[in-house]
């Protein structure tokens, strides 16, 4: 993991992909940032491209942008993974108010600028493991979620975390359709919404989230599978008791609460003991709790995870 | 204009257009333009195109029927010979990218995920059919008999929509129309069956 603070950042002030990479390549070459693949995205290379990285390298390379933004699964722009960025270009992401409720004290609404005040906003490479066997590397920005959330007071009854996507048909054409019991719902446990890997991004690649990826506020939890990572958040309610998430409601036997990446437990209809990064041919091995072992292991010791999948 | 002639020029128009899938395919892989998840374009255009093939090979007995045009027949094995290629193109992209030749990983699939057993079934069942799909094989085994094994491609085409079916997440529209198209030829031919009667 790599954590770099940096300034905060007002949209009209990003910097531009280009210049952007050619800090990091920079900021790589002076050895500012050692030991980490920093040169820049990788390239599209082809077939022959992948045959020469098939021996024995599994660096984190970014993802390029452009695949960042074109492959998505958001359901309420479409089920294709390019629907997203074919539907999403009218969506507004601004004005955003995120309603605060449930178990704590300082309940409300609050204006997305209001959010983006609450801390600096960090740059965080994380991977991004999908559950259907893909996976990315991404630099977003964002804060911990646990600086919100210590905004919030929550009481002692606050037990989980519940967080809702905006339900609007008019601006999100997939949710005409009732493939998934819209709003889209996703939870937390507390104590993994307080972890400091836990991020609420408002950015990747230095500039605001893209439509597609969840603007304006997105989740970003790395060792769980991507549908965790709840996009355009608008509702986070405080409870006492595990809320029920989307898909957990939509196919239970798939899909649980917890989610959390493990190559031992299968999801009944593939194995989760390998991975392909987009634009990769080849398959690498999926790590437990996606690498980040270290870090989390310890929330679920004792828990069955085979049972808790 | 010889009729020969038409059947001919037909048959390299079909090749050419059977083998324009395949072929763009092997470019942009080549080229590195096959973004941003190539396996899986490769894996899904190699079994939809097989899928496709399939279900037009199906149409010509019925086609046939309503148009009176009996040269439909003539373009039966090659269609059904290009459905075949596709499903094994498909096979050998999950046997190289999906499990890079581990036998153990392909048997636990096949065991374990009933939408690869279909589909895997749907492969098997396709072989002896491409096998048998000579002069020689239909002399050998008699018309009748030829025919009759020949049935079985209905059964590869519904496992196959089965396979596409039991892989998609939530999203059923697409198979479900495959399967509706499936029935419809289905249907289409055993009516005929009860006119003859």
């Amino acid at each position: 993991m790599l954590i770099r603070r940096t300034p905060k950042i007002h949209a009209s002030e990003v910097t531009d992909e280009r210049t952007y990479l050619d800090r990091r390549e920079f900021m790589a070459a002076s050895g500012l940032i050692a030991g980490t693949a920093l040169g820049g995205a990788r390239d599209g290379g082809g077939l022959l491209g992948s045959i020469g990285r098939l021996l024995g390298n599994e660096d984190d390379e970014l993802t390029p942008y452009e695949d960042v933004t074109t492959y998505n699964n958001f359901y309420e722009f479409g089920t294709g993974k390019d629907d997203p960025a074919k539907q999403a270009g009218d969506f507004r992401a601004r004005p955003w108010t995120v309603t605060v409720e449930g178990e704590v004290n300082r309940p409300g609404e609050y204006h997305l600028d209001d959010l983006l005040k609450s801390a600096d906003q960090e740059e965080r490479i994380y991977r991004l493991r999908c559950v259907e066997g893909w996976s990315m590397v991404i630099p977003w920005m964002g804060v911990s979620l646990s600086t919100l959330i210590d905004r919030f007071e929550p009481t002692s009854r606050a037990k989980y975390v519940e967080f809702v996507t905006l339900y609007d048909p008019q601006q999100m054409p997939g949710q005409r359709r009732r493939v998934l019991d819209w709003p889209y719902v996703e939870g937390l446990r507390l104590d993994e919404a307080m972890h400091p890997l836990t991020l609420m991004a408002f950015g990747l690649y230095g500039k605001p989230l893209p439509n597609q990826n969840g603007a304006p506020l997105r989740l970003v939890v790395p060792w769980k599978y991507g549908f965790k990572s709840i996009k355009s958040i608008v509702t986070m309610r405080f409870r006492e008791t595990q809320p029920r998430n989307s898909w957990q409601v939509a196919i239970p036997n798939e899909y649980g609460f917890y989610a959390n990446v493990n190559p031992h437990v299968d999801h009944p209809r593939w194995s989760q003991a390998t991975e392909r990064r987009i634009g990769e041919y080849f398959k690498q091995d999926t790590l437990i709790f996606n690498g980040y072992g270290d870090e989390v292991a310890h929330l679920y010791s004792g828990m069955d995870l085979r049972r808790n999948y | 204009m010889p009729r020969s002639f038409f059947i001919r020029t037909g048959k390299v128009l079909v090749s050419f257009a059977a083998l324009t899938p395949a072929a763009v395919l092997a470019w942009r892989a080549f080229h590195g333009t096959l973004r941003p998840d190539p396996v899986e374009r490769l894996t899904h255009v190699t079994g939809l195109t097989g899928l496709i093939i399939l279900l037009v090979t199906l149409s010509l007995t019925p086609l046939r029927r309503f148009t009176g045009w009996n040269d439909l027949f003539r373009f039966r094995r090659m269609l059904g010979l290009w459905a075949f290629a596709y499903v094994v193109l498909h096979f050998l992209i999950y046997l190289v990218f999906e499990h890079f030749f581990s036998l153990s990983m392909i048997a636990e699939d096949i065991l374990e995920r009933p939408y690869v057993t279909v589909g895997f079934l749907a492969f098997l069942l396709l072989i002896p059919l491409a096998l048998t799909s000579t002069r020689g094989w239909i002399r050998r085994l008699g018309g009748k008999r030829w025919a009759r094994l020949h049935q079985l491609i209905y059964v590869a085409a519904a496992l196959a929509v089965l396979h596409f079916l039991w892989l998609v997440k939530l999203d059923t529209r697409e198979p479900v129309i495959y399967g509706v198209v499936l029935v419809a030829l289905l249907g289409a031919r055993l009516g005929k069956g009860k006119r003859v009667k």
